[in-house]
């Protein structure tokens, strides 16, 4: 009993840690990946390659004094920022990295995940809120809209392949994809014709969800300031920060494990927790070049996108695999 | 061309009695706009100019027509302009404070081809400087209008927006009056 | 922000946007009338930065003025010096020896482009993509470095004199230019390709920020917000002067009204920059650089004279009203986004703020010169 105990609270240790050094250090792969994009050289004083930066800008956020705004709710302004980190690590505890290495499996982590990247909106909703800026309330009225809307597709795409997996744990549904690159998920087959369009439109929702360009309306910069952290300084930006890139990994997990065959090598070879690194590292590095490539929407494209096109076409891929399932 | 026609309609703008300019004895010590090029020399004694319109050299002044007109003439004269297809480029104002007047200048142009700049002058008493407002022909005369009632204390009649633009919104001073002591 | 917000159904609520807001790029200050994310009413609250150049330009004798006019528009600078300079030429009588005007027309082109391609770049960057700054930037500090190496300065330039120039060219800046003209056309294919192209570009811009060719008669609008209005007016052409007639260049005009519009015009307006630079090399005669007779203090005949220019922004005016003293008379600046920004109050009415301030964006606005 004890031990499962002490193995539930390393492995959580171990997945805060993991959550935290991702964010840091992938602020600083997303600064100088910009760098590279933008043909200057990005970070490149404090350290070898500038690896310091991130405990730097770390220690300089957390010395910074803790503003509260006159007129802001003080309880929702400070729940806000804690609210968007704690969900980011709480879903790292589900994601299987390989076979062995998962902080506490459940036969239910698809719907655990999906809940609490749910409260992520919450906590941009109370940050805009609780901080009583009109831009903020604006941003927070975007991102909730922007997040209810791109919840519906990721979620029908998810049950089209929770469907042809027949659990909800993930990583049954990586086991299921062991073997090769033919067995992945994103392969069409005779049952999922559908499914690379499935993957492009999961690809786009997670974007989405994570408040990522080119639909990062909820912190438009050049709109609405800084959108729902208009108001926040010092760690409370912070925490805020690294719950964007904490999403970002797992959302580029959750592709990994659901589309990508989680752990397991293209050819079959060597299956272990390198190649999901790979994947997701792969994964994230798409998601900061189209950030720095492409322009952002605007609000109405955005939610048109999703209820006119994406939906529909998730729908429709749901049925069709769900007829055909029944066929083959 | 559009200068001559716009030429005509202004002249009929004004009744018979305001005979074309012509150059009169010299009344008072001013330095007005007679003194084109070829007259640099008397300049000295230039003349009040009374109203009307006045065909300029475009290569000296920089614009076709000038005509001067009464504060009340203004709105007939804008709209002529409006018909025609013109602009508006800009409004201001001049301190004449010799003859104890404000000069107020209408710049008009056009986009097209037939290049021809009308400027409108009018002119109204130091002490109590009132202009009616063309906003409600040129919407783009509102901005104009409030720099202009900034700097010189015009007042615009009608302007439906007098409040200071490019000045503090408290502003009771108008810096380009030749009197203004910062 | 320290009253609550009450946002209740058919209600609107103000927002104000600036004068310190990422998107007005300065101090400019609208005061927006929101219901929701649609604007109902935008009040521009103007001059954060006036300085009042036109009694400095009463105060101060005409040569003592030539800094002040680079300090109106720091993008395209060599085109404000280049209207006061024609307009106390006009005024004065001075001629300009033929090298002079063209390596004017060299400098002023080059100029304009180099603002145009910081729009660009400031302009996507309104629109959230902020890689194309980065890229527009690298063009245009070539040109800086270019200009600097002439002028000696690289914003605010103090470059031409009455009658002429401060310095002449040398060969070196003549090499550099001839080598700027095929990297810049390449750069541009790159622009087109990275950004002119992009469907999410397209759909924000497209059909977005209607300004009718009407309204901007209304208003005074003129440079490349009128151009993509579809009106063919570009003082260049219309009103030549310096030696612009000697240059065989056209003016892009597009006639949709929207953003995607005024963008277009600006990206074709550097090609034909481009065509103007390279032409003033082709032809660029020897000689002087000042006319041999130039009076010693400049005083023009008492008379009220007026120039207008095309600078990057658009029809820019300077009138100068003299009395035959060292000092002008009255001098007045007509700066071009002062009228472009004065339509925005109208132009925005029923917009979402985003698309609004888009189309902001497409104006091209230098605060320092609506405010002066």
């Amino acid at each position: 009993m004890s031990l499962t105990v002490l193995n539930a609270i390393i492995a959580v240790v171990i997945a805060i840690g993991f959550a935290a050094l991702n964010a840091a250090y992938l602020v600083w792969a997303e600064r100088r990946g910009a760098g590279r994009i933008q043909r200057r050289p990005g970070p490149n004083v404090n350290g070898p390659l500038g690896l310091l930066q991130p405990p730097a800008d770390g220690i300089k956020l957390m010395t910074k004094q803790l503003v509260i705004p006159g007129g802001a709710d003080k309880a929702l302004f400070m729940v806000a920022p804690v609210l968007a980190m704690a969900p980011a690590i709480m879903s790292f505890v589900t994601i299987p990295f390989s076979d062995m290495i998962v902080a506490h499996s459940m036969n239910i982590g698809v719907l655990m995940i999906f809940a609490f990247a749910s409260l992520g909106g919450m906590a941009i909703l109370l940050a805009g809120w609780g901080s009583r800026n009109k831009y903020g309330v604006m941003a927070s009225v975007r991102a909730v809209s922007q997040n209810i809307s791109y919840e519906v597709p990721m979620l029908i795409t998810v049950i089209t392949i929770v469907m042809m997996t027949g659990s909800l744990d993930l990583k049954d549904i990586a086991t299921s994809q062991a073997g090769g690159i033919w067995n992945w998920n994103i392969v069409p087959s005779l049952s999922a014709p559908l499914m690379p369009v499935a993957f492009l439109i999961f690809f786009t929702c997670s974007l989405a969800e994570t408040n990522r360009a080119p639909f990062d309306l909820g912190e438009a910069e050049s709109e609405l300031v800084a959108g729902f952290h208009t108001e926040y300084g010092s760690m409370g930006f912070g925490l805020f920060f690294m719950g964007e890139y904490a999403n970002i990994v797992i959302g580029a997990s959750l592709i990994t494990i659901l589309f990508l065959g989680g752990w397991g090598c293209p050819l079959g070879l060597f299956p272990g927790v390198w190649w999901f690194l790979l994947k997701i590292y792969v994964l994230i590095f798409s998601f900061i070049w189209i950030r720095w490539t492409f322009p952002r929407t605007t609000i109405y494209g955005l939610l048109n996108l999703s209820w006119k096109i994406l939906i529909p076409i998730s729908l429709f891929n749901l049925l069709l695999t769900a007829g055909l399932l029944k066929v083959f | 061309m559009i200068k001559d026609s716009v030429k005509q309609s202004m002249e009929e703008l004004f009744p018979p009695p305001a005979e074309p300019v012509v150059e009169e004895a010299p009344a008072e010590e001013t330095e007005e706009e007679e003194a084109g090029a070829k007259k640099k020399k008397a300049a000295k004694k230039a003349e009040p100019r009374l109203n009307g319109v006045l065909e300029r050299d475009y290569k000296t002044f920089g614009y076709h027509l000038d005509i001067q007109l009464d504060p009340g003439e203004l709105l007939a004269a804008v709209l002529i302009l409006d018909k025609a297809d013109f602009f508006i480029e800009s409004i201001t104002g001049v301190d004449w404070i010799k003859e104890d007047q404000l000069e107020v200048i209408y710049d008009f142009s056009r986009y097209d081809f037939d290049a021809c700049r009308v400027v409108i002058r009018t002119r109204t008493p130091r002490s109590e400087p009132s202009v009616p407002t063309i906003t409600k022909i040129f919407a783009g005369a509102n901005w104009h209008e409030r720099e202009t009632h900034d700097f010189f204390g015009i007042k615009f009649e009608g302007h439906p927006h007098l409040i200071p633009l490019l000045l503090p919104e408290d502003a009771d001073f108008h810096p380009l009056l030749k009197d203004f002591k910062p | 922000m320290s009253a609550p917000i009450q946002i209740q159904p058919g209600e609107t609520f103000t927002l104000n946007v600036g004068p310190q807001h990422p998107a007005t790029h300065g101090v400019l200050r609208v005061k927006m009338e929101m219901d929701g994310e649609y604007i109902v009413k935008a009040e521009t609250v103007l001059g954060y930065i006036h300085r009042m150049h036109e009694l400095m330009g009463e105060n101060r004798t005409y040569p003592q003025v030539l800094p002040n006019l680079s300090r109106l528009d720091y993008l395209g600078a060599m085109g404000y010096t280049h209207g006061h300079v024609l307009a106390v030429e006009r005024a004065a009588g001075i001629e300009v020896p033929e090298r002079a005007e063209y390596v004017r027309a060299i400098m002023v082109e080059l100029n304009r482009i180099a603002s145009h391609l910081f729009w660009f770049g400031a302009f996507v960057m309104d629109l959230g993509g902020f890689t194309p700054l980065m890229y527009a930037i690298e063009d245009r500090e070539y040109i800086l470095d270019m200009l600097e190496a002439v002028t000696g300065s690289r914003l605010t330039y103090c470059y031409f004199r009455f009658g002429g120039l401060y310095n002449d060219i040398d060969d070196d800046f003549v090499n550099a230019a001839r080598a700027f003209i095929p990297r810049m056309r390449k750069s541009l294919k790159k622009y087109a390709a990275l950004v002119t192209g992009n469907i999410i570009f397209e759909k924000r811009l497209k059909d977005i920020g209607p300004i009718s060719a009407e309204m901007c008669r209304k208003y005074g609008a003129s440079g490349p917000v009128a151009r993509g209005s579809g009106i063919d007016f570009d003082v260049r052409k219309n009103e030549p002067y310096s030696v612009y007639p000697e240059f065989d260049f056209d003016i892009p005009v597009y006639h949709e009204c929207d953003s995607l519009a005024r963008y277009m015009v600006r990206m074709d307006e550097m090609e034909q920059s481009l065509r103007i630079v390279e032409q003033g090399l082709d032809k660029l005669p020897d000689g002087p650089i000042m006319p041999k007779k130039k009076p010693k203090l400049i005083k023009p005949a008492a008379g009220d004279y007026y120039q207008a220019v095309e600078t990057a922004r658009g029809s820019f005016g300077i009138r100068i009203v003299s009395d035959g003293t060292k000092n002008a008379y009255r001098f007045k600046l007509r700066s071009p986004t002062y009228s472009n920004m004065h339509m925005f109050d109208e132009a925005c009415r029923g917009m979402m703020i985003m698309d609004a301030l888009a189309m902001m964006g497409s104006l091209d606005l230098v605060i320092p010169e609506i405010d002066r």
